[in-house]
């Protein structure tokens, strides 16, 4: 286990999930400090997206505890624990469709202890700006493009002030230049201080971010620490790359 | 000829009041309330006790109408609504519907068979009309609920997209479970989503009971004619709420101007015409078409 730096964040005990017969994620243990970048990689199934959903509340875990700056979240919901700032997105992105892409952002903004104030306003511009989201703010989220779609997810959930935000493949799908775009969005929050959980299968990618990587496999965490130490960990090697490391 | 459509568009004032509580139910929450109209006359007999037994005008009486209908509205939601919801989008339909014969039953053992009116509690008002040229003469209660209904169909239409609570509840109408990871209560904003649509029903009850006599089985017709509003107009709009209902008065009178007995048959045909041409212009396969007519699908 790699050594947290700064005071304790986060941390899951012995976190499972299961669906119905299905395990999909089974004694989990994890612990992060304030301000740090932690990536996830992982073959398909290995409960990374399901590690996210238990973590951001959208699924409760089967077992085990959730505690966030000192207090337990095992039972807290999903709305909840966003207002606590810990805030994800979703792999494929989840516009609310009918609403234009200022809206989508403010929503997040007025709901996350701001109310309808100059505040959430500015939040709202300023998160549009991060994400270089402000020459489209006012076209329907359902008319715009992957890209759009995978910033409008990250800029929303910056509109909702997080400590901790959970990425979910935010690079997936798009080209190489597409996600250096995001890459540099997501390097100014990290530098603001704001930790970050980021689960990308384009390693390199995630590596100009995450100071520290954890490899999951079968529901576990298999390796955890330095990046190359991880990526070049026997058993990494053997369940995600089927090789070595580039 | 002039007055006849005069008269539609006031008639259809009147429908897109009755229909606003429906169309907002629909377009926000995915809801058809069947339980509309029977709401809608339990609120005509409120303002009617209020009047017979207290003299207390309906215009008074709406102060304290709206907000207890808003309550039911509130409750309406949390503990049936929401609980249906989770067997399906069409169990809280059928729940309505069970919601609206206990309801009008309850109100035939309460009050009997007689019809009931406000007019007896608005004075002057009940046949006072406007001259406009052209010697048409427009009752004053109806362009009263014109003007009702513009404000009200406005105001929500305001509200849901100027508002941070009106954004939570489109977001929600959307995707619950999203509304929930971006810190939107999304119990909360429907039950307020729910709170509005039937408060704003009180506001059509004191139309129904001014303009014309109401029993306790009088809501089966007034929800057909808010349905047929909602949906000509396009489900799930709010503007085309009232277009909507001008439109359904148009047809009414046209087919009373063909036929004696040609008034309801008339409307119906119009919202049988409108569904089939969206039906067969709409995109898509057979289940999704009949889906976003009837509002359930985006």
């Amino acid at each position: 286990m790699a050594e947290t730096t700064g005071p304790m964040l986060l941390e899951a005990k012995g976190v499972a999930k299961r669906f119905g017969a299905l395990q999909v994620l089974s004694g989990v243990n994890f612990t992060m400090g304030q301000g740090e970048a932690v990536g996830i990689v992982g073959p398909n199934g290995a409960g990374k997206t399901t590690f996210l959903s238990v973590l951001s509340g959208a699924h409760a875990a089967s077992e085990g505890r959730i505690v966030f700056f000192g207090k337990d979240i095992t039972a807290t919901p999903a709305m909840q624990r966003c207002h606590m700032g810990l805030v994800r997105t979703h792999q494929i992105p989840r516009p609310f469709s009918g609403l234009t892409v200022f809206e989508n952002v403010h929503v997040a903004a007025v709901h996350n202890g701001r109310r309808n104030t100059e505040a959430a306003y500015q939040a709202t511009l300023e998160a549009l700006d991060l994400c270089g989201m402000l020459p489209i703010a006012n076209r329907q989220a359902d008319t715009i493009g992957l890209l759009d779609r995978k910033r409008l997810e990250l800029a929303r959930a910056l509109a909702a002030d997080p400590k901790l935000l959970l990425l979910d493949e935010i690079g997936g799908g798009l080209t190489e230049s597409e996600a250096e775009e995001l890459v540099e969005a997501i390097a100014k929050l990290s530098a603001r201080g704001i930790s970050i959980i980021w689960i990308e299968h384009i390693v390199h990618v995630l590596l100009k971010i995450a100071r520290r990587l954890i490899c999951m496999d079968a529901g576990r965490i298999i390796a955890d620490g330095d990046p190359q130490a991880v990526m070049s960990h026997p058993e990494v090697v053997k369940a995600y790359l089927g090789g070595s490391p580039e | 000829m002039l007055n006849q459509i005069a008269q539609a568009i006031v008639l259809g004032g009147y429908y897109a009041l009755i229909a606003c509580g429906l169309s907002f139910m629909l377009s926000v929450m995915r809801v058809i309330n069947l339980a509309h109209g029977s709401l809608l006359v339990l609120g005509g007999y409120f303002l009617w006790y209020l009047g017979e037994h207290y003299e207390i005008s309906p215009f008074v009486g709406l102060l304290a109408l709206v907000p207890l209908l808003a309550l039911v509205g509130w409750a309406l939601q949390r503990f049936l609504l929401e609980r249906s919801a989770r067997g399906g989008e069409l169990l809280p339909i059928l729940t309505t519907f069970g919601l609206s014969i206990v309801l009008d039953n309850l109100l035939f053992e309460q009050f009997g068979a007689d019809t009931r009116s406000l007019a007896p509690y608005i004075g002057d008002l009940a046949w006072d009309s406007f001259e406009l040229p052209g010697d048409i003469f427009v009752g004053k209660i109806g362009v009263l609920t014109l003007v009702a209904a513009i404000v009200l169909l406005g105001g929500l239409q305001l509200f849901l997209s100027r508002t941070g609570t009106g954004k939570a509840i489109r977001a929600t109408a959307e995707d619950p479970d999203t509304a929930g990871i971006v810190g939107i209560d999304a119990r909360k904003a429907s039950a307020i989503a729910s709170a509005i649509a039937v408060g704003s029903i009180g506001i059509a009850s004191a139309a129904l009971g001014m303009r014309a006599t109401f029993d306790a089985y009088a809501g089966g017709a007034q929800l057909l004619f808010a349905f047929e509003a909602t949906i000509i107009g396009g489900a799930g709009s709010l503007w085309g709420t009232l277009i909507g209902g001008i439109v359904l008065a148009l047809a009414q009178t046209a087919g009373a101007a063909i036929h004696p007995q040609g008034f309801l048959i008339g409307g119906h045909l119009a919202f049988i015409f409108v569904l089939f041409a969206r039906f067969f212009f709409l995109p898509g396969d057979f289940t999704y078409r009949l889906r976003r007519i009837a509002g359930l699908a985006k």
